[in-house]
């Protein structure tokens, strides 16, 4: 549960930690679209490129990230050796039934795996760099203009808050009941898949009565703190939209632009 | 079961942009049917200290000995049930793990994982809630419809049932009434002295380790800063104070008596130690009077 990098925040203070999360929002997901323009080798080098430069300006070890991505490696090799055995076209290398290896299954696989890891190393450096409350934040505002169609913008982005927020103690909870089963003679990592099962339920109904009792006494103080729905609210974190937003936003048409004219 | 740790060290998550450091160099040893102590403030490490003691957490370097296993950094999770048969622990809040349908089978739950048999267990579930101090009645109950007073009796009994040696209370009577918290350590003092259970409790109340304990250990920032009898600790009340720990509320009486020029035998711990001494102050007075 530990060695997953994607999701976790680590404070800092560098040029991408100081950026509004609303362009890093815009611009993490506008990033992860134009992967799928890319269709050759110098495409994935220049998005590759983007990617250090960010990952360099945020300041964190890039060791972290390359961790970041081994919990992840079986499905990434689980999708690339589909790719490998099932795409047929150009020179086959390899027959075997219905499994070819080809020319173009590997390039596949290959586009495939850059992909993957281009995605998650941006992902990644997006929650890495953003507190998981500004992040909220930007979503709310995106999600502003969706109230003209009646959807609930306020209410899903606390909806949102307090479930991240809540993310860190209900992970200490999980291990402390664990702890507490362990103690008891339970072993979550013995036996076969149905005794693994088994041994979840005294982990679960534990959790799930613990988040329900929580969730009252939240909702409860929450009620004595005058909390009556998004109506007449004001915000105390104001987020600010600065001149290295607008360039970040310009990067990325430059990005695009690029990769467009290296594009095949 | 005796325990011993020799240079332990604990890291979180090593190698990771949030690494911790917990315990630095620990050397301990508890004998058997002692009763220990253990206390320091909120982050000094004692509930990590805690959890090497049934190799829920392995140390990062140094070893852990328990009875006759020992823990390496390189032990494996295999085998370790016989331990944690033999060490219970007691969590903070323990009500939050109980989950089965009815009390009983709660309490059962911890025997039977150890390869008790039903009936065995079962019994057990009988015997244990009655010394926790709540009745036969409560066997069928659903342990989510009872108080939470009455749900951290069942878990405890839950922890009991298990017949550890060595039993482990991290704060056991937190959140409780004083009524309940006096008859709860009451229990646990009873265990130990009939029984000859090991226990090694974690609390922040100075007036429970001078009722109770015959050793004590003085945790700050991962490092263990004085450890022997409570008399010998509280006795150095400028340290105490410099670490922002208190004294039991006998001994701080005993201390302003002292300045007001009254003489002990004894540092006085408890309210009965206090009492005894000032008896016989007030004998040897009259006497002197006569």
């Amino acid at each position: 549960m530990n060695k997953l990098l994607l999701g976790r925040f680590i404070p800092g203070d560098s040029f991408v930690h100081r950026l509004d999360p609303r362009a890093k929002l815009l611009t993490s997901f506008y990033f992860i679209i134009i992967i799928f323009f890319c269709n050759n080798f110098v495409s994935f080098g220049v998005m590759f490129l983007f990617v250090l430069a960010a990952i360099l300006a945020s300041k964190i070890n890039l060791g972290f990230f390359i961790k970041g991505v081994k919990p992840l490696i079986w499905l990434i090799l689980f999708t690339v050796s589909l790719q490998i055995l099932f795409t047929t076209g150009g020179e086959v290398y390899f027959k075997l039934g219905f499994l070819t290896v080809s020319e173009f299954g590997l390039v596949n696989g290959a586009y495939i795996f850059f992909r993957f890891v281009l995605i998650i190393l941006m992902s990644t450096l997006l929650t890495l760099t953003t507190a998981p409350l500004s992040l909220s934040d930007a979503i709310e505002y995106l999600l502003r203009p969706l109230k003209a169609v009646k959807f609930p913008a306020h209410e899903t982005s606390m909806m949102l808050s307090i479930a991240l927020r809540f993310v860190p103690t209900l992970m200490d909870e999980t291990e402390k009941i664990m702890n507490a089963q362990r103690a008891r003679g339970v072993d979550f990592n013995e036996g076969n898949l149905m005794q693994k099962m088994k041994a979840i339920v005294p982990l679960l109904i534990p959790l799930f009565v613990s988040a329900f009792d929580r969730a009252e006494d939240l909702a409860l103080a929450m009620e004595a703190r005058g909390y009556r729905g998004g109506e007449g609210r004001s915000k105390y974190r104001v987020l600010r939209w600065t001149l290295k937003d607008t360039l970040i936003i310009v990067s990325m048409v430059v990005l695009t632009a690029l990769l467009m004219w290296v594009r095949n | 079961m005796d325990i011993r740790f020799e240079e332990v060290n604990f890291t979180y998550q090593p190698k990771t942009p949030f690494e911790q450091r917990v315990l630095f160099d620990i050397n301990l040893e508890i004998p058997s049917h002692s009763y220990t102590a253990i206390v320091g403030h909120t982050g000094s490490g004692k509930s990590t200290l805690l959890q090497h003691l049934n190799a829920l957490l392995k140390p990062t370097s140094g070893r852990v000995i328990l009875g006759n296993r020992e823990i390496t950094p390189e032990t494996t999770n295999k085998n370790l049930k016989p331990l944690r048969k033999k060490v219970g622990i007691v969590f903070q809040f323990p009500e939050s793990q109980l989950f089965e349908e009815t009390v009983a089978k709660d309490i059962a739950f911890g025997p039977k994982n150890f390869g008790v048999s039903e009936e065995e267990a079962t019994r057990l579930a009988a015997e244990m809630i009655e010394l926790v101090g709540l009745d036969a009645s409560y066997l069928d109950r659903s342990p989510f419809d009872l108080s939470g007073g009455q749900m951290r009796r069942v878990a405890i009994a839950g922890v009991l049932a298990m017949e550890p040696e060595v039993i482990i209370l991290d704060e056991p009577t937190a959140g409780l009434d004083p009524k309940g918290r006096k008859e709860m350590m009451d229990m646990f003092y009873r265990l130990h002295k009939d029984k000859g259970l090991s226990i090694i409790l974690v609390t922040h109340l100075m007036d429970d380790v001078a009722e109770y304990a015959d050793y004590m250990i003085v945790l700050e920032k991962g490092k263990i800063q004085k450890d022997g009898h409570p008399r010998e600790i509280f006795s150095d009340y400028a340290w105490l104070k410099e670490k922002q720990l208190g004294v039991p509320s006998a001994t701080e009486f005993a201390f302003r008596l002292m300045d007001e020029g009254v003489q002990f035998s004894q540092l006085p711990l408890t309210v009965a130690e206090l009492a005894d001494e000032l008896t016989a102050n007030i004998k040897g007075d009259l006497k002197k009077h006569e």
